[in-house]
C-alpha cells in the first residue's frame, strides 16, 4: 500500500480508538471533577463491561445484533450497579479521603480482576459485530462497524453534554462539584449524587468497553491500556472540562493509534507515560495538586 | 543600626492588594508592635519577611543582605523566627521533640546531627523559659491551647534567632498566661529584636519600644506607644475613637 | 522514659534477627527457603517504609528501584560476569542515583500527583524493559546460573548461604532503619510528614530532606532487588511490574507505617497468607485487593501502628 492510503487507514484506526478513549476518559473526568477523587479501577469496569458484554450475546445467541443490543444495555447497568456498591461500601466509608480512595481502588482493581480471571477465564474472546458490511474505498476495504462505533461516541457524548448543560441532574452535580458543602446546604442531596456519579462514570467505561468488543475481543487484562489513556486524556485535558477531555481523547487517541501503527507500540507507551508524569511535575498545582493552601 | 528593612514591599491576592508598597525600618534590639484592623494585612507583611509567601513587589533587607529572593528556609538559617498566628505545632510529636526539630538544625554541624545530650539541653532550656518544662514528655496535641501557644514561643527561642516575629501570640490566653507573656517577651529581647504583632493593646502599649500601625496594606502611622495613642488618624480607624 | 525507650527497642531489634538466625536449624526446607524470600522482600518493605512510613510521601513507584536493583546485579553477572559482592554494590548505587533522579522531579509534586507521577515512571521503566527485550528477555525473565551467583566464595545457590545473606541483608536494612527512626535526620522527616509547612519555617529544606530520604529508600530497595537476583537466581519484568509497587505498600500498611518491624511483619503474614489460600484457591489476587481495602477502611494503622497507639508507646 502507497503511503498517503496507508496514512488514512492509521487516521481510521485512530479515529475508532479516539471516540472510545474518550467515553472511558470522559467517565474518569466526571468521577475526578465532581468527587475529587482518582478511581484507579476504572479501567477494571472497562474490562468488566467487555466481558459481561461477551456474556450477555453469549446467552442471547440470536442474531449477533440483538445480542450485541442486549449487552449494550445490560453490561453499562451491570457495572454501574458494581460501582455504586463499591462507592457505598468503600469510597464513602473513606470520607473520599484522595490517597486512601487511591489505595482502595487499587485494591478494588485485583478484587475485579481475580473475579473476571476466575469466572471468565484467561483466554481472549469475541463479540460477533451486529452489523456485517465494508465500505469500499479505492485502495481498501473499511469495517462499517467501526464507523458505527464513532457515530455511537459521539451520540453518548452529546447526551452527557446534554444531561450536565441542561437537566436538573445536572445542575446538582456542577453544584456539588463547585463546592460540597454549600450543595449540602441547598438540600442537595450530595451522597447519592456522589454514588451516581460514580456509577455512571463506570458506565461510561463500560459502554466504550461493549462498543469496542465485537473489534477487539474481551479479556481480563484488557483494562490496563484504556486506564492509562485515561489518565493522560484527563490529565492532559484538563479535569471535568467535558470540551478539554473530548480534544484531548481525540488527539491521543489519534496519535496513539498513528503512532502505534508507525512505531513500536511499546514506545509509543513510553512516550505516553513520561509526558503524564512530566505534564504533572510541570503543573504541580493544576490539577492534582490543590491540597495546600 | 537598621537590622531589617523594605522597600516598597507589595503583595496583590488576586485584585486585592494585601501589602501595599511598605517601607519600614527596624532596628536592631528593639520589640516592635505592628496593630492594624483585622485584615489590615500583617500576617501578609510578615510572611513576606519570612518568604513564607513571594512578593510582587519591592525589595528585603536583612543585616545588611539582600534576602528578597531567599527562599525561607534559608532565611530561618540568616536568624528570621516566626511563630505562626494559628497554632502550628507537631501534634503528635511530645513537646520536647517539637523544641528539638526547632533547635537541632542549629546544633548541629552535619548529617549525623548534634550531640544529643546538647541538643536535649538546649531544647529542656527553651521549654523552662516558657514554664512547660514539667509538660515536655506529654504529647504536644494533648496540650491546652494556652500552652500550645507557649509551646509555639518556645520553639521560636530554640531557634535563637536576631528576628523573633511573633503573630497575635496572646490570643486565646488567660489574663494570667497573658501576665507571664509579657515578662517572657522582655526576657527574649535581651538577645533578639522583636517584632510583635498583637490585639491587645494593654501587651502592645507595655512592651513595644515602638510601634507601626497598619491599615489596608499601607503603614498609617508610627512611633512610640504615647505618641500612637495621641495620633488622630489611628483613632479614628482602628481604636475606634 | 526516653532512654528506657531505647534500649527496650534496640533490645527487640537485636532480638528479631537473633530469632531468625536461629529459626534456619530448625525449619523444614519448605519455610527455610520460604523464610529467606521473606527477610528479602521484607527489607523492600523496609526500604518503601522510609518514604511512606516516615517521610509520608506515598509512592506507587518502587518496584523500580526493586528492578534497579535486581536487573542491574541480574544483566551485571549475565553479561559480563560481575561477582556477586561488586555486583551488589553496584546495584545499590543504581538505586539510590535512579531514585534522585526520579525525585528531582517527583517531589515536585505531592499528595495524589506524586501518586501518579510515581506511578507513571515506574510503568515507563517497566515497558522499557520490554522494549529492550533482547536484552532483559521481558516477562518471561531469564535465570542467572548458579556458577555466577557467587559471594566471597560462597555459592549462593546453597539454602544455607542463601538463608544466612537474606538474614544478613535484612539485618542490615534493620539497622538503617533502626537509625533512621531514632536520628535528628528522622526527626526531621517525621515532622515534614506531620506539618510540612511548620518544619520550612523551622529553617529545614524540606525538598532535600525529602530527596535524600527517597535516595535511601531507593537504595535499600535496590538491595533488596540485587538480594532477589542473587540469592534466586531469576530476574524477571514481572518483578518490576506495578504489582511490586503495591506489594510493599501493602505489606507496610499490614504491619504498621513509621515502624521498624512492621515492614517484615506484614511481609511474612501477607506472604504466609497467600501461601495458605493458594492450597484452596488460585485466586490470590482477591486477598491483595481485599486485604488492601479492608485495611485503609479499618486498620490503617496496622498490626504494629495500632499496638503502639494502644500499649506500647516507645515501639519504635
Ligand atoms: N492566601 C491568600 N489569598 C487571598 N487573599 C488573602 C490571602 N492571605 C490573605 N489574604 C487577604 O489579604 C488581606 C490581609 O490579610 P492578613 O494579612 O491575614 O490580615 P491581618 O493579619 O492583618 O488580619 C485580607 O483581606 C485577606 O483576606
Ligand atoms: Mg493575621
Amino acid at each position: 500500500m502507497d503511503f498517503g492510503p496507508y496514512l488514512l487507514l492509521a487516521t481510521m484506526e485512530g479515529a475508532v480508538g479516539a471516540a472510545v478513549l474518550a467515553l472511558t476518559a470522559l467517565g474518569l473526568s466526571l468521577v475526578f471533577g465532581v468527587m475529587r477523587v482518582v478511581n484507579v479501577a476504572h479501567g477494571e469496569f472497562f474490562m468488566l463491561g467487555a466481558v459481561i458484554a461477551w456474556w450477555v450475546a453469549h446467552l442471547v445467541g440470536a442474531h449477533p445484533a440483538l445480542g450485541f443490543l442486549a449487552a449494550l444495555v445490560v453490561a453499562p447497568i451491570m457495572v454501574g450497579l458494581v460501582a455504586a456498591v463499591a462507592e457505598r461500601l468503600v469510597l464513602r466509608r473513606l470520607g473520599y479521603d484522595p490517597e486512601a480512595t487511591i489505595v482502595a481502588t487499587i485494591g478494588l482493581l485485583y478484587v475485579i480482576q481475580q473475579a473476571a480471571l476466575s469466572t471468565f477465564g484467561p483466554d481472549a474472546r469475541p463479540v460477533e459485530p451486529p452489523v456485517d458490511f465494508r465500505i469500499l474505498l479505492p485502495w481498501f476495504g473499511y469495517s462499517g462497524y467501526k464507523l458505527l462505533v464513532i457515530a455511537a461516541a459521539a451520540a453518548l457524548m452529546l447526551c452527557v453534554w446534554w444531561v450536565l448543560a441542561r437537566t436538573r441532574v445536572g445542575l446538582m452535580m456542577r453544584a456539588t462539584r463547585f463546592d460540597r458543602e454549600t450543595a449540602r446546604a441547598f438540600a442537595i442531596p450530595v451522597d447519592r449524587v456522589y454514588g451516581g456519579v460514580f456509577a455512571l462514570g463506570a458506565m461510561l467505561a463500560a459502554v466504550g468497553a461493549v462498543l469496542i468488543v465485537p473489534i477487539q475481543q474481551a479479556h481480563y487484562l484488557m483494562g490496563h491500556d484504556p486506564l492509562l489513556l485515561s489518565f493522560i486524556v484527563v490529565i492532559i485535558g484538563g479535569l471535568g472540562s467535558l470540551r478539554g477531555t473530548v480534544l484531548a481523547a481525540l488527539v491521543i487517541g489519534m496519535s496513539d493509534g498513528v503512532i502505534s501503527v508507525f512505531f513500536s507500540p511499546t514506545l509509543a507507551k513510553i512516550l505516553a507515560t513520561l509526558l503524564v508524569a512530566i505534564v504533572l511535575v510541570i503543573r504541580p498545582t493544576g490539577l492534582f495538586g490543590a491540597r495546600a493552601a | 543600626m537598621t537590622l531589617l528593612e523594605t522597600e516598597g514591599l507589595s503583595r496583590r491576592f488576586g485584585g486585592l492588594t494585601a501589602v501595599d508598597g511598605v517601607a519600614f525600618q527596624l532596628a536592631e534590639g528593639e520589640i516592635r508592635g505592628l496593630i492594624g484592623p483585622n485584615g489590615a494585612g500583617k500576617t501578609t507583611f510578615v510572611s513576606l519577611l519570612s518568604g513564607r509567601i513571594r512578593p510582587s513587589a519591592g525589595r528585603i533587607r536583612f543585616a545588611g543582605e539582600d534576602v528578597t529572593m531567599l527562599p525561607a528556609h534559608k532565611r530561618v538559617g540568616r536568624g528570621i523566627a516566626y511563630t505562626f498566628q494559628i497554632t502550628s505545632i507537631f501534634a503528635r510529636m511530645t513537646a520536647l521533640d517539637n523544641v528539638k526539630l526547632a533547635a537541632q538544625r542549629r546544633l548541629a554541624h552535619s548529617w549525623a546531627g548534634p550531640d544529643s545530650e546538647r541538643l536535649e539541653a538546649a531544647a529542656m532550656d527553651a521549654l523552662a523559659r516558657v514554664g512547660l518544662a514539667a509538660r515536655a514528655g506529654g504529647l504536644a496535641g494533648t496540650l491546652s491551647y494556652g500552652h500550645q501557644r507557649l509551646l509555639e514561643v518556645a520553639m521560636g527561642l530554640a531557634m535563637a534567632p536576631r528576628l523573633l516575629m511573633l503573630d497575635e501570640p496572646t490570643q486565646g490566653l488567660s489574663d494570667e498566661e497573658i501576665a507571664g507573656f509579657v515578662g517572657l517577651v522582655r526576657g527574649i529581647a535581651r538577645d533578639a529584636t522583636v517584632l510583635l504583632i498583637e490585639h491587645n493593646m494593654r501587651v502592645v502599649m507595655e512592651l513595644a519600644s515602638r510601634i507601626t500601625v497598619l491599615e489596608r496594606g499601607r503603614i498609617l502611622a508610627e512611633g512610640t506607644p504615647a505618641e500612637i495613642r495621641r495620633d488622630e488618624a489611628v483613632q479614628r480607624a482602628y481604636l475606634g475613637g | 522514659m526516653t532512654a528506657g525507650g531505647l534500649d527496650r527497642a534496640a533490645l527487640l531489634h537485636l532480638a528479631v534477627p537473633a530469632l531468625l538466625f536461629a529459626l534456619q536449624f530448625v525449619l523444614p526446607d519448605y519455610h527455610h527457603v520460604n523464610l529467606a524470600r521473606v527477610m528479602v522482600l521484607a527489607s523492600f518493605a523496609a526500604g518503601y517504609n522510609i518514604v511512606f512510613g516516615y517521610t509520608g510521601l506515598l509512592s506507587l513507584g518502587h518496584a523500580m528501584f526493586f528492578g534497579a536493583g535486581l536487573y542491574t546485579a541480574g544483566l551485571l553477572a549475565q553479561y559480563a560476569g560481575v561477582a556477586a559482592a561488586p555486583g551488589f554494590v553496584l546495584a545499590i548505587l543504581a538505586g539510590a542515583l535512579f531514585a534522585a533522579l526520579v525525585g528531582i522531579l517527583a517531589l515536585r509534586t505531592s499528595g495524589v500527583s506524586f501518586m501518579i507521577v510515581t506511578l507513571m515512571f515506574a510503568q515507563a521503566a517497566y515497558l522499557a524493559l520490554h522494549y529492550f527485550g533482547d536484552y532483559t528477555r521481558s516477562d518471561e525473565g531469564f535465570v542467572v546460573p548458579a556458577e555466577l551467583r557467587r559471594l566471597f566464595g560462597l555459592a549462593l545457590a546453597d539454602p544455607a548461604t542463601r538463608y544466612f545473606t537474606a538474614l544478613a541483608l535484612f539485618t542490615g536494612t534493620l539497622a538503617v532503619c533502626h537509625a533512621v527512626a531514632r536520628s535528628s535526620f528522622g526527626r526531621v522527616l517525621a515532622a515534614i510528614r506531620e506539618n510540612e509547612e511548620r518544619t520550612r519555617m523551622l529553617g529545614y529544606d524540606v525538598f532535600a530532606y525529602k530527596l535524600v530520604a527517597l535516595a535511601l529508600s531507593g537504595a535499600v530497595s535496590a538491595a533488596a532487588g540485587a538480594a532477589y537476583a542473587m540469592l534466586f537466581g531469576y530476574v524477571g519484568a514481572g518483578l518490576a511490574s506495578i504489582q511490586y509497587s503495591i506489594y510493599p505498600l501493602l505489606w507496610v500498611l499490614m504491619g504498621g507505617a513509621a515502624t521498624v518491624l512492621g515492614p517484615f511483619l506484614g511481609t511474612l503474614a501477607m506472604f504466609y497468607l497467600v501461601d495458605t489460600a493458594s492450597g484452596f484457591t488460585s485466586a490470590y489476587l482477591f486477598l491483595v485487593g481485599l486485604a488492601l481495602i479492608a485495611l485503609v477502611l479499618f486498620f490503617p494503622k496496622g498490626v504494629l501502628g495500632t499496638l503502639r497507639e494502644r500499649a506500647l508507646p516507645w515501639l519504635p
